[in-house]
């Protein structure tokens, strides 16, 4: 017997845990370019520190196949030697993994403050607008995602947007929205301002 | 006495600035040769003399930091460079790793040697993967040429470089967060002691600096701690990157040393307030620190004279802001960044975010009463001070200090449901529901 007091238990108010698993998904299994990758990569550190590579496996996968699914977690998690809930773990912590499906380019808007005094919370505003989506969601095209970001780390050159991941792009005025998204459609990654100190 | 010219970034307009043969042209790696000939401790005692402080944030001084390296233990010890470069406001390294990363690489050889670490990671935040991927290049280059790796330079000294890729986390910017990110763990802080230098990455000897300390290594071998020393106020000597954005004329990275004020940062550097317009507030050292109103320009930008002026250096990144901004939405807007990078691993930072943030968009959508302000001086003050790490203290900064220099504007918001500031054009239409009327 419990000598527990009662506790509400079992009632909706007690549920709150936003933990969602990422879908199962199709096999997983890295490429023979892929898994050369990994193999060089563990390389770098202590032989006995595998789970050091566990961020750069998991952008490997991303890499590879978009988004992170249930069973690239199980995958890696195998390749690393952690369990699965390990890999979970920190897939769930660093927003740069996706456990969605994303579009062909994923538009990460800075909203801090230095690119927010700049206008950046109506450039994602103009970028919904357009793609008539909501912040976090997909066009119906599949071909943007508009995501926002917090500080990318170039104030001076805000509002700043960071593509797939990647790819960066500076000084976006909200009238020029259009011509940003004709671009993409367009000309791809060419349409993008790159980083101001290239010189070259 | 005031910098004469840049000594971190005195090539960083020119092209190719990041390659090994300009910087080799420019006399590069004749510091990490000069190193090399000299003991560890003899490095540590230059540094040590120079007077050298940390710049990622708190201006540790980092020869004593590597004094703490135990000698005598058998384990490998490590470098971990934060390169993590997070704070929002705060773009200095990302200008020194694109345009001059073999000045990092060279100070990572002299801390290593000077810590007998044999290996240093560099830890890059994932959203500066256009600047790694050059990184690399150089560093592969660095190799060929003997500068890295095996036998440096024929002294048979050891040292390896990897970089590593963070993936979207301000607190991987803590030094023991960072470290277990680089384990390949969530990025949450360590209970302290023991301290990273004493058991750090690995559960070895471990020295955590940032891009810009290591940066300015090279130079004190080079030209000598007296040199150093000579250069700007005391105990906050030698160059320093500032870091300017928001509402100013030319924003960037300025190259000085710290007996600037933030009034020349504003208006000799920077051109002045953008045309029109007038300062309305500062935050100098990024949004972790308080936030400062024009009575203080005449303060000095160095760690000793921001803390007299109530604020801090922090990673010397200024934020101006002019009288078009709101500074309820600006609260808000920095709180909205602590609640969604608060590590969660303990509760007063974790849910005291949550609430200031919910407590601010309520006041933002004319529905504050005036006890709010109260509660959130009193949740503010159950979070200062009772965190495991800083980051508990750098968010209440932008509540705290909002309400004490513009605490009419609470108010106003609270008693007329509306902005006493009118909306701006950079401001969103929608996204802010103050603003939607
Ligand atoms: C929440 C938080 C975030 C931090 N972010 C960074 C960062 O992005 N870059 C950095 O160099 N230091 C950062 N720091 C400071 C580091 O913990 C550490 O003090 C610093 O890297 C030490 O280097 P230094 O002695 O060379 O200044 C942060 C600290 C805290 C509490
Ligand atoms: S203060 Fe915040 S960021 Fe630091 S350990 Fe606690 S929850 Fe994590
Ligand atoms: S605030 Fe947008 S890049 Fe820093």
């Amino acid at each position: 017997m419990s000598f527990h007091p009662q506790m509400p238990y079992g009632t909706p108010a007690w549920h709150k845990s936003e933990r969602k698993l990422p879908d199962e998904g199709p096999a997983f299994e890295f490429t023979a370019e892929q898994k050369a990758k990994f193999d060089e990569i563990v390389t770098r550190y202590p032989a006995d520190r595998r789970r050091s590579a566990l961020l750069p496996a998991l952008y490997l996968v991303q890499e590879q196949q978009g988004h992170i699914t249930g069973n690239a977690i199980a995958y890696v998690a195998g390749l690393i030697g952690c369990s699965r809930a390990d890999v979970e773990d920190v897939v769930s912590y660093y927003v740069m993994f996706f456990t969605q499906p994303v579009g062909k380019y994923v538009l990460g808007v800075c909203r801090t403050l230095g690119c927010a005094l700049n206008g950046a919370g109506r450039v994602t505003e103009e970028l919904c607008r357009h793609l008539h989506i909501a912040p976090n969601e997909t066009d119906a095209t599949g071909t943007f995602t508009v995501m926002e970001m917090e500080c990318l780390g170039a104030c001076d050159r805000g509002p700043v947007i960071m593509v797939n991941n990647e790819h960066w792009h500076e000084c976006q005025r909200p009238e020029d929205v259009p011509q940003l998204l004709e671009g993409l459609r367009e000309r791809g990654l060419a349409a993008l301002s790159g980083c101001h100190l290239k010189k070259e | 006495m005031r910098l004469p010219e840049p000594v971190l970034t005195t090539h960083v307009n020119e092209p190719f600035s990041y390659t090994l043969e300009n910087y080799l042209k420019w006399g590069g790696y004749a510091a990490m040769k000069k190193a090399l000939a000299m003991t560890p401790g003899q490095i540590i005692d230059e540094v040590k003399a120079s007077g050298l402080r940390g710049r990622g944030g708190a201006g540790f001084p980092t020869g004593m930091k590597w004094s703490f390296v135990p000698k005598d233990i058998p384990k490998p010890k490590y470098l971990c460079v934060n390169a993590d470069e997070s704070e929002p406001g705060t773009f200095k390294d990302h200008v020194l790793m694109e345009r001059n990363p073999h000045l990092l690489f060279e100070g990572c050889v002299i801390a290593c040697r000077s810590i007998g670490a044999k290996t240093a990671y560099i830890y890059i935040r994932g959203e500066f993967y256009h600047v790694q991927k050059q990184m690399e290049a150089e560093l592969q280059k660095a190799y060929a040429a003997g500068y890295l790796g095996r036998n440096i330079c024929g002294t048979g000294e050891d040292c390896d470089i990897h970089i590593h890729r963070g993936a979207g986390a301000y607190e991987a910017g803590e030094e023991s967060a960072l470290l277990e990110s680089l384990e390949g763990k969530r990025a949450q802080p360590r209970l302290r002691p023991p301290f990273p230098a004493v058991v750090g990455l690995y559960g070895s000897p471990t020295i955590i600096n940032n891009v810009e300390t290591i940066c300015n290594v090279p130079p004190i071998i080079e030209r000598g701690a007296a040199w150093f020393q000579g250069i700007g106020p005391e105990k906050n000597q030698g160059p320093k990157l500032f870091c300017v954005s928001g509402h100013v004329k030319r924003p960037g990275v300025f190259e000085t040393s710290m007996d600037v004020t933030l009034r020349e940062l504003i208006y000799d550097f920077c051109g002045g307030i953008r045309d029109g317009h007038e300062l309305k507030a500062i935050i100098p050292g990024g949004s972790s620190t308080n936030v400062l109103t024009p009575a203080s320009l005449d303060a000095q930008a160095s760690f000793d004279g921001l803390v007299k002026a109530g604020s801090m250096l922090g990673s010397a990144a200024m934020m101006v802001m002019d009288e078009t901004t709101d500074m309820v939405w600006l609260a808000e807007n920095l709180t909205h960044f602590y609640k969604h990078e608060s590590c969660g691993k303990c509760t007063p930072c974790r849910e005291g975010s949550d609430w200031m943030h919910k407590i601010l968009q309520k006041i933002l959508r004319g529905e504050g009463a005036m006890k709010d302000l109260d509660l959130l001086l009193s949740i503010a003050n159950n979070i200062g001070g009772k965190t495991l790490c800083p980051f508990g203290d750098a968010e209440i900064a932008p509540v705290v200090s909002t309400l004490q220099h513009f605490r009419a504007e609470y108010e106003h918001y609270i008693r007329e449901g509306r902005s006493l500031v009118p909306r701006a054009d950079w401001m969103p239409r929608t996204l802010v529901p103050a603003h939607a009327h």
